[in-house]
């Protein structure tokens, strides 16, 4: 796999963060109905970056969880080898709260879908919103998200890596070639 | 980790680090244990048949909510008053549930070799070996190793005492390749009429004196005595064995402080372990059970994934 360019600094992602965090507080008005859920793995550290922000911005309590989407995955049967499982863990009971969903990148929409699924066997939230840091378009699903960190025009050929320092020791998003 | 097990007959071909990463798996999915919907669509599809040929309660129980909580589709096939009594064979029982599509075979017989004959004779479905004969029970190795790795952070150089009746148990073969495996210290105890020759295969001391056996292990594992073997003339009595190898809170005060008591169940109280001990503090027994469907789970998922 070949590194094609770099679309997105640590600098930037801090900004675009930011910005998402305070898109999320408006359209909520501020948390207390609300709560962050990141699917694992990436969106479970971009989640937790965002709570930081909210907090610094409103001295807020924010609920953050965690979703697991594998056992809901539509490919289990096409994959050669069985993805790993990690855990799901959301401290409190969604009935009634309103969800955004945080991932790194949105692409088929087949995570959310598959995430969407996970979710309402955990309880009914009055709403589900979703946020990511990069959309990447060639959607198969019909899936639109309600935050975006940035648009990136993509062929199918390649691959937009997230990368964030508490996995891969620095903050950036690149773009790389499939390899052979 | 690429993951080349499509059956599981016996621990033996299997490597420390595919039980390390199928505890793992069933970590996580013990969670779902705890959700008002217990249930993922991961296996939504898969036919696995629940193959018995002796009787038996918890295993196939486990292996039944394990299966649903999957999603998979699931029939239950038991010897009696199946064609199995009107004489047909094993092998032709076997492909005549692979027609019917079947992706699994969970299967319990009392003939050693039972699970490993029908994975030879089976094209595409996948065996699991719930036990057959005195052999192998290998999930329950897989489910008493996941129990102590949730009270120990590594297993091993712990210490391990089984006491009971060796020979005839398929639970005790499977746990002693198992804990070896982990790299457990691994040690048994019992009547000498109850032990197998074979002990130096499995890498295990043999001590008369449970005493000596239970000093400073950290897993104190009980089996379950059958009755029919006292009839046999394998030992004296039930009172006997209790007085000489049972569980008591005398014995396990040798083991080290905070050792886990394991048992697979059903239990005999005051034949090989005292109440006292069964319902105590140190006892993960019930915890076992929940177990259980845990690690079936990732069993099943890790095994029936994946493209054929």
């Amino acid at each position: 796999m070949k590194e094609k360019a770099k679309i997105m600094s640590d600098d930037e992602m801090e900004r675009v963060l930011k910005r998402l965090a305070l898109e999320i507080l408006e359209k909520n008005k501020g948390m207390s109905n609300s709560l962050l859920v990141g699917i694992q793995r990436r969106g479970n550290y971009l989640a937790n970056r965002l709570k930081q922000y909210m907090r610094e911005m409103e001295q807020e309590k924010v609920i953050t969880g965690v979703l697991d989407i594998t056992l809901y995955r539509d490919d289990l049967s096409l994959l050669h080898d069985q993805p790993v499982v990690h855990s799901t863990g959301i401290p409190v009971d969604i009935t009634g709260k309103n969800v955004i969903l945080v991932d790194d990148v949105l692409y088929t929409g087949r995570t959310v879908r598959a995430a969407l699924d996970a979710l309402m066997d955990l309880g009914r939230p009055s709403s589900v919103q979703l946020c990511v840091l990069i959309d990447r378009g060639h959607r198969e699903l019909p899936i639109h998200p309600d935050f975006v960190g940035k648009k990136i025009p993509t062929s199918k050929n390649e691959i937009v890596e997230v990368r964030v320092v508490e996995l891969d020791g620095v903050d950036e998003v690149v773009i790389c070639e499939r390899g052979e | 980790m690429e993951w080349k097990h499509k059956n599981l007959i016996d621990l033996d071909c299997w490597e420390k680090e595919e039980i390390l990463h199928l505890i793992d798996q069933a970590g996580n999915m013990e969670d779902l244990l705890n959700r008002p919907i217990k249930k993922v669509p991961a296996l939504r599809g898969k036919l696995i048949v629940n193959l018995f040929f002796e009787p038996s309660t918890r295993t196939r129980v486990s292996f039944e909510l394990a299966e649903k909580m999957l999603s998979a589709d699931v029939v239950n096939w038991s010897a009696s008053g199946s064609s199995t009594a009107k004489g047909e064979t094993l092998r032709d029982t076997a492909w005549t549930l692979e027609s019917m599509g079947a992706d699994a075979i969970v299967v319990r017989h009392g003939a050693v070799g039972a699970a490993s004959y029908l994975q030879r004779k089976l094209k595409h479905a996948a065996v699991f070996n719930a036990g057959d004969g005195a052999h192998a029970h290998p999930t329950q190795a897989l489910l008493d190793i996941y129990t102590a790795s949730k009270h120990y952070s590594s297993l091993e150089g712990l210490r391990i005492a089984i006491v009971g009746d060796i020979v005839h148990s398929r639970v005790a073969r499977s746990n002693m390749i198992g804990f070896r495996t982990m790299g457990c210290d691994v040690v048994v105890s019992g009547p000498k009429t109850l032990m197998p020759p074979e002990l130096d295969y499995y890498g295990v001391r043999y001590f008369k004196d449970p005493r000596e056996a239970v000093k400073g292990a950290n897993i104190v594992y009980l089996l379950r005595i059958q009755r029919e073997r006292q009839e046999q003339g394998l030992f004296p009595s039930l009172d006997e064995y209790f007085k000489l190898f049972g569980a008591d809170e005398e014995l396990i005060s040798l083991a080290e402080k905070d050792a886990l008591i394991m048992h697979p169940g059903p239990i005999n109280r005051r034949v090989e372990i005292d109440s006292l001990v069964a319902d105590g503090p140190q006892s993960v027994i019930l915890e076992q059970v929940r177990s259980g469907v845990a690690v079936r789970m990732a069993l099943l998922y890790l095994c029936l994934g994946g493209a054929r």
